[in-house]
């Protein structure tokens, strides 16, 4: 019977029908839901690694130990994992090992929209493309086979479109799993240079049998119709081919490195003009470009964001744009929640007018309107770093003024090492640590400090002040950022002091707190002066009505966290018990 | 039918419209169509405007509805009916619950919510239907089968068998939420809507 699944879902299907036995992850939007649901298998080890090189290590290391694996993560992930991927590809695996790339088209949730496809043909890895929930479950499966036949790693290269559509799949049985016996290898697994050197002829010889099985693999077909427009395409752009061209010819390829030149070069020939159709980078255009195929692509098509049916139509069929009813709407930015800790952290720092660096999370809505409270974001881990970097740049009196925010499992995943540089450094800078006890934009998982594993089993706590006082610091500070006043006295004691400092911020994640609400909120109109003092703190619990000109709490969004109680100067908000 | 039916779910995160769009996908896969549905994940889920695309029919190549499609468009809010009305078809359906969520922008002062918004919408789409869910949702025993009142709503205006669909709510939705959702539909259906 089929079933809908997310991408994502079918993933981690297709790995457990093909007898993957471990699996790692670091959550990153679009690809959580692969292994949290590879880890509801009762037969398999399932882990949330710190990082994402961490989970590709483990990966690794399971795979050598004889197990199919599955490692995943977002896009951005990978650069954090490149350094051990790049090598792997070298060693080559033992059971097979398969790398899930979700890349982020449009950045529903990212920070950038690089096009993984170029870390396979960097990293000499066969990159696989599937185009619906089907083909992921059935690519995966066939992924552990090529890995394993090839040895290599495969890279499964998914898209946000593909991770979180719902499409149907036909389940299979589940695999045996089966552990491949271990040998010790120095010469294939120690990769020092005199070994390395022998790996890279293997690496370039199994690129030239992975280019002649390009040619007949079942990952790639041709679907003859109209030949007056033939379309190259991958990946969920071949759903909005087929959308919006029924009738043109189309070559889809499901292995989009290494390329069939053959294949594409006898389509190229059977057909009027070619069109190579490719969310992102011209990465199949270059190629065939490269090879003298004539093929029209990105003058077309742009190099930015998600595609859509509507948008090749309009290329390729002369289609019309729909029409627009211009309707002036205000827009609707996302905001951190009622009761969000971080609100407390970001009210103060604006208050504060200090210079924050920051990093990725729910948090980086700290920047946004109206707490404007986040000078920068680049990368995970990177506040720390460039906390330093500001203060060796404009000194001790500027890094006085000057905040780095990290959330907890953003910390443990690279927020260590950049603070152990600040200590060996001399670095005066201090950190806020937003310990809000989960990974929680990526929709809560657990981490290393939240003491629970993946399979929800309790484990070793990692105690984030002894860690960072083991490392160095000597002014650590626990403190609830939603005790406004308590919290600015410790921000100004710590910024004051010529020796860094680390502030965990520490109150649960308003979305996952399980303490009871006791109390209710309401405004007294009689004091409420309409200054709105309190609609500046964001908040979808309190609006203002606008014909009163007085604020009112919504009480079917606020969770009473009293923090617009502290903000308003009049008293004008009243807790009530029950 | 040979043609794909196009059900846009519009609405504010953290509304439920992830349930809506659930049991109607359910609905046309227990009748053997090839369903798409797809969805926002992540950062735009915090109270940000979000929307849920279900297609199904014979075959669906998609799973985003082609601008300008849309069949039906279910509004939970009326800012997002009016946000993504630009989507539907020309002669498309628009079914809104009467509820109102301040956007940013608004609470903050530095924009008006339309206040003519409704008026605007039933301008452009004649076949529109406000409808007040919550307090239907209320008077069958909690606020929260708002989106099951909405459920019942759209499911009559797109022809799917009452039968079949109390079999996905009942698939669905946890036992003890069960009498009041079914409830909840059974009143989403009893509306007329103007189509």
């Amino acid at each position: 019977m089929k079933r809908l699944m997310i991408g994502n879902e079918a993933i981690s299907r297709g790995a457990y029908e093909a007898g993957a036995s471990v699996a790692a992850a670091y959550p990153g939007t679009p690809s959580t839901e692969i292994v949290s649901n590879f880890a509801r298998y009762k037969d398999v080890y399932a882990e949330w690694a710190p990082n994402e090189k961490v989970a590709l290590e483990v990966g690794i290391g399971a795979s050598l130990g004889g197990a199919r694996t599955l490692v995943a993560m977002k896009h951005v992930g990978v650069n954090v994992a490149a350094d051990p991927l790049y090598t792997v590809a070298y060693t080559g695996v033992n059971g097979g090992l398969v790398i899930v790339s979700a890349d982020d088209p449009g950045m529903h949730s990212s920070q950038n929209e690089q096009d993984n496809r170029g870390y396979g043909i960097f990293a000499k890895l066969p990159v696989i493309e599937p185009s619906d929930s089907q083909e992921a479950k059935d690519f995966t499966a066939l992924a552990f086979d090529i890995s394993e036949e090839f040895d290599t790693p495969v890279m499964l290269r998914v898209t946000t479109r593909l991770s979180h559509s719902q499409t149907l799949v036909e389940e299979g049985e589940a695999g045996e799993r089966v552990l491949k016996e271990y040998k010790k290898n120095a010469p294939k697994y120690v990769m020092l240079p005199g070994y390395a050197r022998g790996r890279h002829v293997e690496v370039e010889k199994r690129m030239v049998k992975l280019a002649e099985y390009a040619e007949t693999t079942p990952l790639n077909r041709i679907e003859w119709g109209d030949r007056s427009l033939g379309i190259i395409t991958s990946g969920v752009a071949y759903q909005y081919v087929r959308e919006a061209l029924p009738n043109v010819s189309v070559l889809k390829l499901g292995l989009v490195n290494p390329l069939p030149k053959n294949l594409i070069a006898s389509f190229a020939q059977q057909v009027e003009r070619l069109v190579v159709v490719e969310e992102l980078e011209p990465v199949i255009e270059r190629q065939l470009k490269a090879w003298g195929i004539a093929v029209e692509g990105k003058e077309l098509f742009t190099l930015l964001g998600e595609y859509s049916p509507e948008m090749i139509a309009q290329r390729l069929a002369g289609a019309e744009p729909a029409p627009s009813h211009g309707l002036e709407i205000p827009p609707r930015p996302p905001l951190l929640c009622p009761g969000c800790p971080h609100r407390g952290v970001f009210y103060t720092l604006r208050r504060m007018r200090v210079t924050v660096t920051g990093d990725i999370g729910c948090y980086t809505l700290g920047a946004l309107s109206p707490l404007e409270a986040m000078d920068s974001c680049v990368c995970m881990g990177a506040s720390i770093g460039m906390a330093l970097g500001m203060e060796k740049a404009r000194g001790q009196e500027f890094a006085s003024r000057l905040v780095a925010v990290i959330g907890d499992s953003t910390f443990v995943h690279s927020g260590i090492t950049p603070l152990i540089d600040i200590v060996y450094n001399q670095g005066t800078s201090t950190i806020i640590i937003l310990d809000n006890d989960t990974t929680a934009m990526t929709g809560h998982q657990d981490h290393p400090a939240t003491g629970v594993t993946i399979k929800k089993q309790p484990t070793k706590k990692l105690d984030l002040e002894n860690l960072v006082r083991a490392i160095g610091i000597e002014h650590v500070r626990v403190v609830d950022p939603l005790k406004l006043d308590e919290f600015e006295a410790v921000v100004r004691e710590e910024l004051d002091r010529r020796e860094p400092s680390v502030i965990i911020a520490k109150r649960t994640c308003a979305l996952i707190d399980r303490t009871p609400i006791t109390t209710t909120l309401y405004v007294d109109d009689e004091v409420c002066n309409g200054c709105r003092a309190c609609i500046r703190i964001g908040c979808t619990g309190i609006y203002y009505k606008d014909n009163e000109k007085k604020a009112a709490i919504n009480p079917t969004t606020c969770v009473s966290c009293g923090m617009c109680v502290q903000v308003c100067k009049f008293d004008a908000i009243k807790v009530v018990e029950g | 039918m040979s043609q794909t039916m196009n059900v846009l779910i519009a609405g504010v995160g953290g509304q439920g419209t992830l349930l809506t769009s659930r049991i109607i996908a359910q609905v046309a896969v227990d009748l053997g169509y090839d369903v798409k549905v797809t969805e926002v994940h992540g950062m735009a889920q915090r109270g940000g405007s979000v929307v849920s695309e279900v297609r199904y029919g014979e075959k669906v190549y998609s799973p985003t509805i082609p601008k300008g499609q849309a069949d039906v468009l279910l509004a939970f809010e009326k800012l997002e009916a009016a946000r993504w009305l630009d989507h539907l078809k020309p002669d498309g359906i628009v079914i809104i619950n009467d509820e109102r969520v301040d956007p940013l922008p608004v609470m903050s002062g530095k924009m008006k919510y339309p206040e003519d918004i409704i008026d605007r919408i039933v301008q452009l789409k004649p076949k529109t239907t406000v409808v007040n869910a919550t307090k239907t949702a209320i008077e069958c025993g909690n606020v929260k089968a708002a989106n099951v009142v909405l459920v019942g709503i759209l499911s009559k205006v797109i022809g799917l068998p009452p039968e079949k669909v109390e079999e996905a709510i009942r698939k669905l939705v946890p036992p003890k939420a069960l009498e009041v959702n079914l409830a909840a539909f059974r009143r989403g259906v009893e509306w007329s809507v103007n189509q």
